[in-house]
């Protein structure tokens, strides 16, 4: 039985999105018709940044919409994509004539509903693409890249190109730096207990008590490997190792260091977490550039973590260093 | 009853929405065991939706129309990858066709054919790969094959080889959604996508079949 702070199991996402703009009318409006949401003062002259997917992982959507990071999130069910109506809804209402980029993570229905809404603003003269996010390594192999799921990397990613399309970039631009900075991108997590889905009385997996489980997905998908409980230095040991061997990054590179929590995690165990994690990248010759802590994507109330490194060129950095601010999300500039 | 008219196809797709409906506890348990558990949901509130579209046609002349619209009230509501998926298996035969006020056997079979192709286009699933595929196609094959036998033989045929190609998405492994994931360890339970579509057909057959006896036909 789960004691989750709700009213009908049915109305969850309708009146989460009805406090949400209740709360930050200075940032937010609903986008008309929708269960979406947008800025309040939206921007002209610009590629609109729409990002999107199924709810259950605030903040990841709708607190990624801000200065330097999204302009709409269209929000679909618990862990369901928006329909095909509601995204169109949401690309007309921020778009401004220099085209809709669209950032979401890699997963059927997301692909399906996305591209769809895509081929239906097209036909109406809107042009649009997309960079789907796929930072999971533990969810398919490196040949099978597009198979890869996306999950805390979204975080990076819309932080790129949220600046690359506030800086007045073409939509080929855009979406040239946004690839670059989600193919420069890993990510690998660990579940250490499950979420609920509101309104389900069963988890979305179980897990022992003393047990954990590396790759666990943001929706429970099952992952690579069940294990015991470790100490905090072991376990990160572990994932390292993993993260590493995808190669993406060597000695001598510069990187960014996200370590995002799952649901309900502590910034106490986070903080030892990326305690570790510099410690290994220092160890490895790797110069962290920045790095933050924080539970931006989570499922519900999952226990566990991720590490996401996304490594810097020159041009990333340009991006990553541009100022943004959401209540949930903010970087100064530097 | 050898054709469908445009009041029986109104009703036979209200009644498929009625038993998806009454079936979302079902699938809910089904999709459960290999997926997050919401196929049910979405496929209720997909067919609720559907229903409300078709309740307001009562001018509609097209039975093509009817198919058309209840999809796309279904992909315009439901999200997720079952709402693209099931607004097809609706939208996807209908589309481009000349209007017709009532379908033949072999036309509604070419209508579910011509949506097959569709689905498979867009969600690129093939035959094995533990999707509505496995149900829909051996179903459009059968009613292709016994078109010729009539309305209601047609619709049995159908029913039959979907309800085996549910069975056969046990042996699988799932190449997309959530249950792909799961690798082996999702053989031996039945897909809950494939599920809906043998609930749907074997709904237009109990339609058929209830008023084809209450015709004498």
């Amino acid at each position: 039985m789960s004691k989750k702070i709700i009213n009908n199991a049915e109305d969850v996402c309708a009146e989460m999105m009805e406090g949400f703009l209740a709360a930050y009318p200075r940032y937010y409006k609903r986008v008309p018709d929708t269960n979406s949401l947008m800025r309040a003062n939206p921007r002209q002259d610009k590629v609109a940044l729409v990002i999107g997917g199924g709810s259950g992982h605030e903040p990841m959507f709708s607190g990624f919409v801000g200065d330097g990071l999204g302009d709409a999130a269209a929000c679909g069910n618990i862990f369901a994509s928006p329909d095909p109506g509601t995204i169109m809804a949401v690309a007309e209402a921020v778009h401004s004539g220099k085209g809709v980029l669209f950032v979401y993570g890699c997963y059927a229905g997301d692909n399906l509903n996305f591209d769809m809404a895509e081929e239906m603003l097209q036909d109406t003269g809107v042009e649009t693409a997309h960079v789907r996010v796929w930072d999971d390594c533990a969810s398919a192999p490196a040949d099978r890249m597009e198979d890869r799921r996306g999950i805390a990397g979204d975080t990076f990613v819309v932080k790129i190109a949220g600046a690359a399309c506030d800086a007045g970039l073409s939509l080929s631009e855009v979406v040239r730096v946004t690839e670059k900075a989600r193919d420069n991108l890993r990510t690998i997590g660990v579940a250490t207990s499950p979420g609920m889905i509101p309104g389900l009385d069963k988890p979305t997996f179980e897990l022992a008590d003393d047990e954990m489980e590396y790759g666990m997905g943001i929706h429970g998908e099952p992952g690579i490997e069940r294990t015991k409980m470790k100490p905090a230095d072991a376990l990160v040991e572990d994932l390292y190792r993993n993260i590493m061997a995808e190669g993406h990054v060597s000695q001598g590179d510069e990187v960014c260091v996200l370590v995002n929590g799952l649901g309900s995690i502590t910034v106490l165990e986070m903080s030892i977490v990326y305690r570790k994690v510099a410690a290994l990248l220092e160890r490895d010759g790797i110069t962290v550039y920045d790095a933050d802590i924080g539970s931006y994507c989570t499922c519900q109330e999952m226990g566990g973590f991720s590490i996401s490194l996304m490594k810097l060129d020159q041009e990333l950095k340009g991006y990553y260093d541009t100022p943004c601010y959401s209540p949930f999300f903010a970087k100064e500039g530097r | 009853m050898n054709t469908l008219n445009i009041t029986h196809a109104k009703d036979m797709l209200t009644y498929a929405a009625d038993q998806i409906i009454d079936s979302l506890p079902l699938l809910t348990e089904i999709d459960s065991k290999t997926g997050d558990g919401d196929h049910g949901i979405g496929m209720a509130g997909g067919m609720k939706k559907a229903k409300e579209k078709l309740a307001g046609m009562e001018d509609c002349t097209d039975v093509y129309k009817l198919f058309a619209e209840a999809g796309k009230a279904m992909l315009m509501s439901m999200g997720g990858a079952s709402g693209v998926i099931f607004g097809t298996m609706y939208m996807g035969g209908a589309k481009g066709k000349e209007p017709k006020a009532e379908l033949t056997p072999a036309e509604l079979a070419a209508l579910l054919r011509d949506s097959l192709e569709a689905i498979k286009t867009r969600g690129k699933a093939s035959v094995g790969d533990k999707t509505m595929v496995d149900a829909l196609e051996p179903a459009v094959e059968a009613m292709e094959a016994n078109a010729a036998q009539g309305l209601l033989p047609m619709l049995e045929a159908g029913e039959k080889a979907a309800a085996w190609g549910v069975e056969q998405t046990k042996a699988f492994q799932a190449k997309f959604g959530r249950a792909k994931s799961l690798m082996e360890r999702a053989i031996g339970h039945q897909d809950a996508g494939a599920t809906s579509v043998w609930i749907i057909i074997r709904s237009m057959r109990e339609y058929v079949a209830e008023h084809a006896v209450e015709k004498g036909v």
